[in-house]
């Protein structure tokens, strides 16, 4: 059995959920083009993750393997909501810039990946510690994402100006490519390449 | 007892359904109150916004500064105040889906793309101190490319040049039709006409940067031309005749006195 501490640093990079599971993927792009909103999507997620598994975890020896994946949607789906209307009463602004991607969060395959990879198998505490840490793997991922995105998109970090923008009377020409979906898939994909390079046992064999 | 037999399927799927909804509902019932005054604060904000009484960078307080603000619920087909409606609790965007309160657009008419609105809508003056008003501060909607964007649009006494354009509820792409969010886009509507000087609604919004660096033209956004296609749309039906023509006249006669 692996130790808790394990368990809650492995995901974050010799088995981060985006970069080696390849889960929630789509997210990553929807959410990436400024901090501030991936931040508060990455709080959302890792909270959403840390309940959704321990929840299932909770009743695992009581779902019937027929109908597992639907009350695991069911719990997830209702964290979410709640989650969402948390947000809406208490950070008004911010659940407004996020609009629909709260509500993805109960498509976002991680937090279904690890309900069904995980929290079916183990006990509460370790499911929970699970489900923080691929949170924070997730989170990991995405900051460096936006970043990136920010900055080269827009010149700023968290809203605040960094590189003076041309139009502004700076030189930073911003590369609107950045504040488009595609990036995040270009900025994944280097990401994966440079841990893989790190981590050369993580490359599939061909 | 077996986890896959009927009865425990049947148990387990009803217990789980019970809880989960006992917790959402909660959730939504609790935090009803404090999202409902959230989302009437930022309405507020977004109008005074609009109007140049707010700014977002240095803040103020919204109730406050709220108070300088005459509210009337005007019938659009007439102009009209429509004295019997209570505009603390009348809802435009509620009325437009009541069959009594709203009615259907005509497509031919429909140039905002809206299909509904409501027959009366609410309108914001702002008196100065001299109690002349300086502000008109008009509800507009239209559809962008994902969805209908709600703004408002705040006018000079002469109901012709722009104070202000703030949209407040949207969902757009974020960083493209989102940007009609960013306050360097907003900045350039203060002293735009949107008539011209007979009186004709002379006004585009172009695609990208306008060409025209004058008062009749405002800047689009490049990669965001449906949205503001859209945006120029709702303009030019909420400022037409069939929009607030017969109210902006009305208007005019009690501003002009």
């Amino acid at each position: 059995m692996a130790s808790a501490k394990e368990i809650l640093l492995k995901p974050l990079v010799s088995n981060n959920p985006i970069a080696l599971q390849i889960l929630g993927i789509c997210s990553a792009l929807a959410v990436t083009s400024q901090m501030k909103t991936t931040l508060v999507m990455c709080v959302s997620v890792i909270l959403v993750l840390a309940l959704s598994n321990s929840s299932v975890s909770l009743i695992r020896k009581h779902v019937p393997s027929s109908i597992r994946i639907i009350v695991q949607m069911t719990i997830i789906a209702s964290l979410v909501i709640i989650v969402e209307q948390t947000l809406k009463a208490y950070a008004y602004d911010t659940y407004k810039q996020m609009s629909v991607f709260v509500g993805l969060i109960i498509t976002n395959c991680i937090v279904m990946g690890r309900a069904e990879a995980f929290a079916m198998k183990n006990p509460v505490g370790i499911s929970a510690l699970d489900g923080i840490g691929n949170g924070l793997g997730y989170s990991l991922v995405l900051v460096f994402v936006a970043f990136w995105r920010e900055i080269l998109g827009a010149g700023k970090l968290a809203g605040v100006e960094l590189l003076p923008l041309a139009t502004e009377g700076g030189w930073y020409v911003p590369n609107g490519l950045m504040l488009m979906p595609p990036s995040a898939f270009f900025i994944i994909g280097l990401f994966i390449w440079f841990i893989r390079t790190l981590r050369p046992e993580q490359v599939e064999e061909s | 007892m077996s986890n896959d037999r009927t009865l425990k399927i049947v148990l387990v799927a009803s217990l789980l359904c019970i809880v989960c909804s006992v917790l959402v509902s909660t959730a939504a019932v609790v935090l009803r109150p404090l999202q409902d005054i959230n989302s009437q604060l930022d309405m507020r904000r977004n109008i005074l916004m609009a109007a140049g009484l707010y700014d977002a960078e240095t803040g103020g307080d919204v109730k406050e500064i709220f108070k300088s603000i005459e509210t009337q619920v005007v019938e659009l087909e007439t102009g009209e105040i429509a004295s019997d409606i209570d505009p603390n609790t009348f809802d435009p965007r509620q009325a437009a889906k009541d069959p009594k309160l709203g009615e259907a657009i005509p497509s031919e008419e429909d140039l905002a793309q809206i299909k509904r609105r409501a027959r009366f809508q609410k309108i914001y003056l702002h008196k100065g101190s001299s109690g002349a008003v300086d502000t008109v501060v008009l509800p507009i909607n239209g559809l962008g490319l994902w969805s209908t964007l709600y703004g408002f649009i705040a006018l000079e006494p002469d109901l012709e040049t722009v104070k202000g354009l703030v949209y407040y509820d949207h969902k757009e792409t974020p960083g493209l039709g989102g940007e009609v969010d960013n306050p360097k886009w907003r900045g350039q509507w203060p002293g735009k006409v949107l008539f011209d000087e007979s009186g004709e609604y002379d006004f585009k919004v172009h695609k990208g940067p306008s060409p025209i660096d004058g008062p009749h033209d405002a800047d689009g956004v490049s990669g965001a031309t449906i949205t503001l296609r859209g945006v120029d749309n709702m303009l030019r039906y909420w400022m037409g005749d069939l929009g607030y023509g017969p109210t902006l006249e009305r208007l005019k006669k009690q501003i002009d006195g």
